[in-house]
């Protein structure tokens, strides 16, 4: 079918004045059509996944990430055996349960404050990389209905919308962002090229 | 409301819940060895415990300790005792002193979680204490002295 398909659009291409005859009845989407719409939700997804408000929690290594141009956290924060904290240094000595009401302060949030396992970095991932890990349940630790779940409902990820004075929030709509999800899992969570191997 | 500091229960009257849980113990309680430094949680020269972790007092709204233990320098031990203590004097750390006592509290959660703290630990626990004099070093080889000390 994808051969057929691609011989399609070169013949198109090739001669653009030159329409094909029209079939006698729509068929049927094809396998193509489906795993497009899942790629161009994907964009989206890849695109708040690379916010710093999703990154600075996802960072590659042991080190936290913070303010908008992701920078490595100060005071040599780490990680910690629980991704909380170092057991002298939690992420709760500062992050508190709410954010407060001046920039420059701690964010909070009820549900705590914590990095996503370190498998699960965002840090340097290409749309490739990252959707093959979103996949792969040892890497991500959930399946992707669980995924969506987790970007639907998690209180700290919602706080990526509601991040306090002096962050920039996630542009994409919190709904936006689950309807994309949801979109590319139902597509059979299609995995983009590489931009090497798509050239 | 009522705050557990130092093992003594304090009831307080009209304060406002997001009052920064330093200034209740500066302004209400009256312990002032816990200072000011930056107000925004980036010094750690207002570090006290609350339920025996590091906290900064600066950023901690006081409704959110609820029944928790706070322990301040002036609890850390009845007579200056605590092998923190006695090291910082025995090797001089202080100069200034005004962040000591935020460093001397993060170096007791440090010890009550790591007994034996590597310099990696160290590192990593008390980079969040800032020292405008840099006794680092002291401040280093006093928690490691109080770490041979805890450990007799």
């Amino acid at each position: 079918m994808r051969a057929i398909s691609l011989l399609i659009s070169a013949v198109t291409l090739a001669s653009p004045g030159c329409q094909p005859e029209p079939a006698p009845s729509p068929p049927p989407a094809p396998p193509e059509a489906a795993s497009d719409q899942g790629l161009a939700a994907f964009e989206t997804v890849y695109s708040v996944l690379q916010h710093p408000r999703c990154l600075n929690c996802h960072p590659a290594g042991d080190r936290p990430l913070q303010h908008d141009d992701s920078r490595p956290h100060g005071m040599n924060v780490l990680r910690g055996p629980d991704d909380a904290g170092h057991p002298a240094l939690k992420c709760s000595a500062c992050h508190q349960q709410a954010n407060q009401g001046l920039a420059h302060l701690p964010p909070g949030n009820p549900a705590g404050w914590r990095l996503a396992p370190r498998e699960m970095a965002f840090e340097g991932r290409s749309p490739r990389a990252l959707a093959l890990q979103l996949k792969d349940p040892a890497q991500s630790h959930m399946t992707l209905e669980a995924s969506i779940a987790h970007v639907r409902d998690d209180a700290l990820v919602g706080w990526g919308w509601d991040p306090g004075p002096g962050r920039a929030a996630v542009p994409v709509p919190r709904a936006e962002l689950v309807a994309a999800f949801q979109t590319w899992v139902e597509a059979g969570a299609p995995v983009p090229a590489d931009e090497e191997e798509a050239r | 409301m009522k705050l557990d500091v130092n093992g003594k229960v304090h009831q307080l009257e009209d304060v406002d819940p997001a009052t920064p849980l330093l200034w209740v113990l500066r302004d209400l309680v009256g312990l002032t060895g816990t200072k000011f430094g930056c107000g925004v949680a980036q010094c750690g020269a207002c570090t006290v415990h609350v339920g025996g972790r590091a906290m900064r007092s600066c950023a901690l709204p006081v409704a959110q300790v609820r029944s928790q233990e706070v322990t301040t320098i002036e609890g850390l031990s009845p007579d200056g005792s605590h092998p923190l203590q006695k090291t910082w004097v025995e090797l001089g750390v202080a100069q200034c002193g005004y962040c000591q006592v935020g460093q001397i509290m993060s170096a007791a959660a440090l010890l009550s979680a790591v007994p034996e703290p590597s310099d990696d630990d160290i590192d990593a626990a008390m980079a969040g204490n800032i020292c405008r004099c840099g006794t680092y070093p002291r401040i280093r080889e006093a928690i490691k002295l109080a770490a041979k000390d805890g450990a007799k």
